[in-house]
This record gives C-alpha cells, structure tokens and sequence, in this order.
C-alpha cells in the first residue's frame, strides 16, 4: 500500500508538477516511460514518489518512446491504469504504437508537454507534436495552465476508461510556459481524487485467465474499415457525453468548471479569436481589455481538440463577423489546422464569418499581448469591411521581412 | 513457483491439450507451428503470449478468428518483447496490489519474434527487456530470412544464401556476410537462461523449454525453424532438414547459464559435411557452382571453428 502524502488546498506546482501528482493520486498500475525534455520533470517526479513510498504501482524506465507506449499497450492490454509522458521527438518515435493503442481501444493517459519538432532541434514549446497526433485515435485534451493540467490529466483516466469509451487520452500541456512555471494549484485530497476515478474495471484483460483474448489482429479489406468506422464513431458519438459528466461530476467535486469549447466573451462577439494552450489566457487579457473600449472581442479555447466539437463551434461562431485561427504549428506548405477545422466547421453556415490564419509561436517564439491586439485590429478591418483585407496566412512575431501568403 | 509438466514420450507430449490450434494459415511444413506448440505444451501453466509481426502473426490470428487458446497480443514487427514485458510488469502489480483475478494462477509470460524481429528491427526493444530483468522467455522462430514478406535479407541470413534482397545473380553469390552471434549477444546482456534448440530434437527443447520457465528473470531461446518456402526444400522434409541441420552441426544445440556456464546438450554420433546441409537447399543452390565452390570450404571451416570454440567455452567455465 503506498503512503498518502498530505497536500496544502494550494500548492506551487509547476505543470510537470501538477500532472505528476495527478499520476500519483490516480494510483496507476504501470508507467513505462523515458525522459525527453520538456516533460522529464514528469516521470522523475514520479520516480521520486516511488522511491519514497507514495506510488506501489510498477514503474518500467525503458529504453526509448517506442518502447514507453509498446509497454503501456501491453500492460493496458493485461488489465491494468497505465499512464506515460512524452515530448516532440520522443512523442514522434511514439507515433507506431499511439495508433496500436487506440484501435485495440486502450484507455491510456499519455501526458504531452508540447515541444517543436526538430529540425531545427528546439526544446521549446510549440504545438507541432500535438498536431502530429491528432489522426491517430486518441482523445486531445488540452491545458492552458498548470491547475488544468493537473485537474485535466486526473479526469483523462475517468474519460478514456469508461467501458463505452475505452480509448486512450491524451493531455497536452505547453513545453516550459506550462510545465516549468510554478503557480499555485488549487489540490484535491489523495482519497477523494482516487475515489473520484474509482478503482480500474478491467476489460477484456489478457490477465483474466478465464477467458482468452487475441489483441491486436490481423484484419484486411474484408474488415479493417469497420473496425476503424467504429472507432471513429465512437469517438464522435461516445466521447462528448462522457467528457461532459466528467466535467459536471469535477464541477461538483471541486467548484472547478470545464467546457468541451472553452468560450469567453463569446455571447455577442463580432470578432473572435480561436486559439489553444497557454496563449488562451494571453488572448483573453486583451479581449478583456478590448471589452472595456467597447469593442466585441470574444476567444474560443480549444479545450478538446479530438474529437473536435464542431457543433458546438458552429453554435459558437454564429453572428460573428471575422475570426482568427492561431496556429502554433508549422503548416509547412498549406493553411494552418485550426484554419482547415473552422472552415470546415462554418463552410454550410448561412452567416460565414470572414475567417483567417496567423501562424505565431514556433519553437517557443514569444506571442506578445501587443501581436494579439495587431490580430483583434486586423480583425476588426474584417468585420468593417465585410471581406479579408489581409493576405489569409500571415506569420506572427518573425524576423526579417513579413511573411504572409495567399 | 509452479510444478513442472511431466512429459513421459512423444505420444502424450504431442496429444497435450494444444493452446495454438491447428487451424491457422502457417504453410504445409513450417516449423513454426511444430516449435510453438512445443512450447506451450511444455507447460500446464496460464500464458501470456506477444508475437511480433511475421509469418507467426499474419496466419494466427485473422479476424474473426484466432488460433490461440491463450491471452495473446500483437502490437508491431519490433516490441513483442516489450509487450509482454509490459503485461508481465502489469502482473507484478496487480499482484502486489492485491487485485489479480486469478491470484492463484502463476501466469508465463513468452514472446515469440522471428530473426528479422529479432536481430534486426526488434534488437533494442529486446536488449531494453533484458537488461530491466523482466520475468519472461522471447523466443526467436529463427528462419534466417523475412519470409513473411517473401524472403528478404535478414542479419540472421548466412553466408551465400540467396534471397530476394541479396539474389546470387551473375557476379554475386547472395548474402555477403555471416549471421550475428545472437546467442553469445544474449548471453553477455546478463540473462540467467539463453538456449538454442531445434523442433527435431524435442526431448531436448522441452527440457531447455522447461528450465527457461523455472527459470526467474529474462530467457532468450533461439529455436531454429526450417522454411519450405524461402529454405526451398519440400514441405514433408522439414524434420529431415532440421536433422541436417543439428547433425552438421551449423545449428549446434547448447544452453548458456548465467552467461558462463556453457553446456553443449546434442553431441551428433556422426557429424555430417555442412555440405549435405546447403546442397539440400534451393537458397544454396548457386553455391555448388564451380565459381562458389570455395564458399561451402569456408562455411565447413567457420562450422568447425565454432564447434571448436564452445567446446573451448564448455571446458572453460568462465
């Protein structure tokens, strides 16, 4: 039995800090795992609170990414709450096995503390690994910030494993701007967090004895696409009402709300700004701001990335005259993904918003409050003029000469 | 620890109650089959069972059916060790924990990868379980090629062999270099148990079987499997080449212990000329032109010496 450890109602925890101890608290059977900056502090944290008494689950230090999920899936597959974390590279040697897991439908939690993907090798935040992720199965949560991550990746157990679901999950945190900056975390008891996730119900475990199961088959033109319709259909029909009881159950339990579309100042908004991570609560300092001078200034925050609300989008988007999709990610020869998603989302609207993309942020590329003013401006010329009065890409915060496209 | 299986002969070892049917889509006289099921039925115990991707694989468990009477996991052509080390890790805490839901039961956990998986692509994720000491037995169904794909160069491929990656052609007599010594690799990881057996010699694989499984901590067995198809020799002559194999001494039977203690365990009466081994094989066919002759003199002599060298390391005990 491990030893509870007593928690101040506010910590100073970093994000690496809040999602270790999110590990911790959800008592996990197996983490099989290796370091890769930014999320190292992850399992170190981790194996401190083994070798301390606080964790009695089984911790496998394996030798590369690959083999951190290999072994997950097969110990999810065995019966048990398994977890890991990952960055960039290490997340893209991972990218194999994420797909294994999710099609034999194995609730693992995966903390990504997102980084650049190389080259150039860069250890700072940007979202290119979590968009390298984002066809392959899993459910994306997103954090803005080190209490969400914590909150976050505790109710990633109690979505990803719920017997309708049983898909993996994973949490997405900023490289350093989240899991290195200390904030205060409001806690939950190790009891009541626990409890809260209850104890893990085995399905189809490889440890039942009694009966046998086959993982991982072999399946070709005669049944592969229905296995992998099911899949995506449960995502889009399973997941939603169970991130949604998840997060009315954590309301209840801590005060703390949740939203599938995190939506500020979004009521009456005429121009709007759809962004994610820690550039979140950037964008809603200005918008508050904006409000103040009278403006209708509104952000839409990505809290799940996949399955992507696209109802709940629509719903939010109408009546709004120009929106901002911000992309920290390299789209490397087309428009950004958040562009790609709300068009899509809005393409059958009967009021379309005037829609365009800003790529800002690589490799860990400061957005200052003064570059996402300069978008609500550009924004506002939209909304005004009624057409795009801007080339449709354009880079944000870069040297040398202004890069814009289309 | 768990009984061992008492197996008196052939007839009663070979009627056990089968936990990898016969229903599968392996090719007429592959060895595979024959060394999978006399691994399982080495033991009565439960099983936890990973194969990588490969011949094993692809005819054992096509949905809607599965061959195995036995919990079984496949994730990719690399990491069957590492599957199974992670439902082994899983039991470990599961039992700690005091929530497994047989806890009477005193599971094996085995891994079965071919030699492409094995000493190619899967070689880091099996030196990592290695080295973390996981309780577990891999198995490699060692065919010296990728047949599963149709028979490209592995780096378990001999000397001149042809395949479809290295072909003999006009000016080249296919493989150019000889196999790894995945035995003495395995061995020097620290492993308690490393054995090499072949399906010819049953007594003798059980036995090495069994002890792998009394065995705590990693076991590497390396099983040679004879292939009809890439091997290219007639389906109902496996066991005869098998026997060509072990008597000539290319596939030398013999376990490590704890990584010094040698033990030769089939010490052919008559040693026969590896000749005879490669000229009953279309894969070799090339070298018996005029041109590769000196290849069969060099394999004779590599055979020799390395015979030479565990019996050395079988005196030596070092």
């Amino acid at each position: 039995m491990a030893d509870k450890m007593d928690l101040l109602d506010v910590e100073v925890w970093d994000g690496n800090m809040a999602a270790s101890q999110a590990f911790r608290q959800a008592q996990i059977d197996v983490v099989a795992a290796y370091p890769i900056t930014p999320s190292t502090p992850v399992v170190e944290n981790y194996a401190g609170f083994l070798a301390d008494g606080y964790v009695d689950g089984e911790y496998v230090m394996v030798e590369s990414e690959h083999a951190a999920m290999s072994g997950c899936v097969g110990a999810a597959a065995a019966g048990g709450r398994v977890a890991t974390a990952t960055s960039s590279q290490g997340f893209a040697l991972m990218v194999e096995v994420l797909y294994q897991a999710s099609g034999m439908r194995l609730p693992i939690v995966l903390e990504v503390v997102n980084r650049a993907l190389a080259a150039p090798l860069n250890v700072n935040g940007d979202h290119s690994d979590m968009y390298l992720g984002r066809d392959s199965g899993w459910i994306q949560l997103d954090t803005f910030s080190p209490q969400e991550a914590y909150d976050l990746t505790l109710m990633a157990f109690k979505i990803g494993e719920d017997h309708n679901v049983r898909l993996p999950v994973m949490v997405h945190q900023d490289g350093f701007i989240s899991s290195h900056t200390a904030q205060g975390v409001k806690t939950i008891d190790d009891d009541t967090a626990y409890n809260f996730l209850g104890e893990f119900q085995p399905f189809n475990a490889m440890l039942d004895f009694e009966k046998p199961a086959s993982y991982g088959v072999q399946t070709e033109e005669d049944w592969h696409f229905e296995h992998k319709a099911r899949q995506h259909n449960d995502l889009m029909t399973k997941v939603f009402p169970k991130i949604d009881e998840v997060f009315a159950d954590f309301k209840k339990l801590t005060g703390r709300e949740y939203r599938i579309l995190e939506e500020y100042a979004m009521d009456d908004a005429e121009v709007a700004i759809v962004v994610m991570g820690t550039s979140v609560e950037s964008t809603r300092i200005v918008c508050a701001e904006l409000r103040e001078q009278g403006i209708k200034a509104g952000v839409l925050g990505i809290r799940v990335l996949r399955p992507f609300p696209m109802e709940k989008i629509a719903a939010a988007l109408s009546g709004v005259k120009a929106v901002a999709t911000l992309d920290r990610s390299s789209p490397n020869g087309t428009v950004g993904m958040l562009f790609n998603e709300m068009s899509g989302v809005m393409i059958n609207a009967t009021e379309r918003p005037i829609i365009n993309n800003y790529i800002y942020g690589l490799g860990g590329r400061d957005l200052t409050i003064e570059h996402i003013r300069g978008i609500y401006g550009d924004l506002q010329e939209n909304a005004k003029a009624g057409s795009l009065q801007q080339p449709l890409q354009q880079f944000i915060g870069l040297r040398g000469p202004k890069l814009s496209f289309y | 620890m768990s009984e061992i299986k008492k197996i008196k002969n052939l007839k009663e070892f070979s009627t056990s109650a089968d936990r990898v049917v016969g229903a599968n889509l392996l090719c007429p006289g592959c060895a595979h089959s024959i060394i999978v099921r006399e691994v399982l039925n080495a033991t009565n115990d439960d099983l936890v069972i990973s194969a990588s991707t490969g011949c094993l694989e692809v005819c054992t468990a096509v949905y809607p059916y599965t061959s195995w009477d036995a919990s079984w996991i496949h994730i990719g052509f690399e990491n069957s060790s590492t599957a199974v080390a992670g439902a082994e890790a899983m039991y470990q805490a599961l039992k700690r924990k005091g929530r497994l839901l047989q806890p009477e039961r005193t599971p094996k956990f085995v891994a079965f990868g071919g030699d492409g998986a094995t000493y190619d692509i899967g070689f880091q994720w099996l030196s990592g379980c290695f080295e973390r000491g996981h309780d577990m037995m891999y198995v490699t169904l060692d065919n010296e090629v990728y047949a599963n794909t149709g028979g490209q160069a592995s780096g378990a491929t001999p000397l001149g062999s042809s395949t479809t990656t290295a072909p003999a052609g006009r000016v080249s007599y296919g493989k150019k270099r000889h196999k790894k010594d995945m035995m003495a690799i395995m061995a020097a990881h620290g492993a308690p148990y490393v054995a090499q057996v072949a399906p010819n010699k049953w007594k003798d694989m059980v036995k090495k079987i069994q002890t792998g499984f009394q065995t705590e901590g990693p076991v590497f067995i390396n099983a040679m499997s004879a292939c009809t198809t890439e091997w290219k020799f007639a389906p109902e002559d496996t066991i005869a080449i098998s026997d060509l194999a072990t008597d000539s001494l290319v596939f030398p039977l013999y376990e490590i212990i704890d990584g010094k203690e040698w033990n030769i365990t089939y010490r052919p009466k008559n040693i026969i000329p590896v000749r005879d081994y490669l000229g009953a094989q279309g894969r070799f066919k090339h070298l018996f032109k005029k041109e590769n002759e000196y290849l069969i003199e060099e394999w004779q002599k590599r055979i020799d010496s390395s015979w030479e060298y565990l019996q050395r390391r079988e005196e030596s005990r070092v």
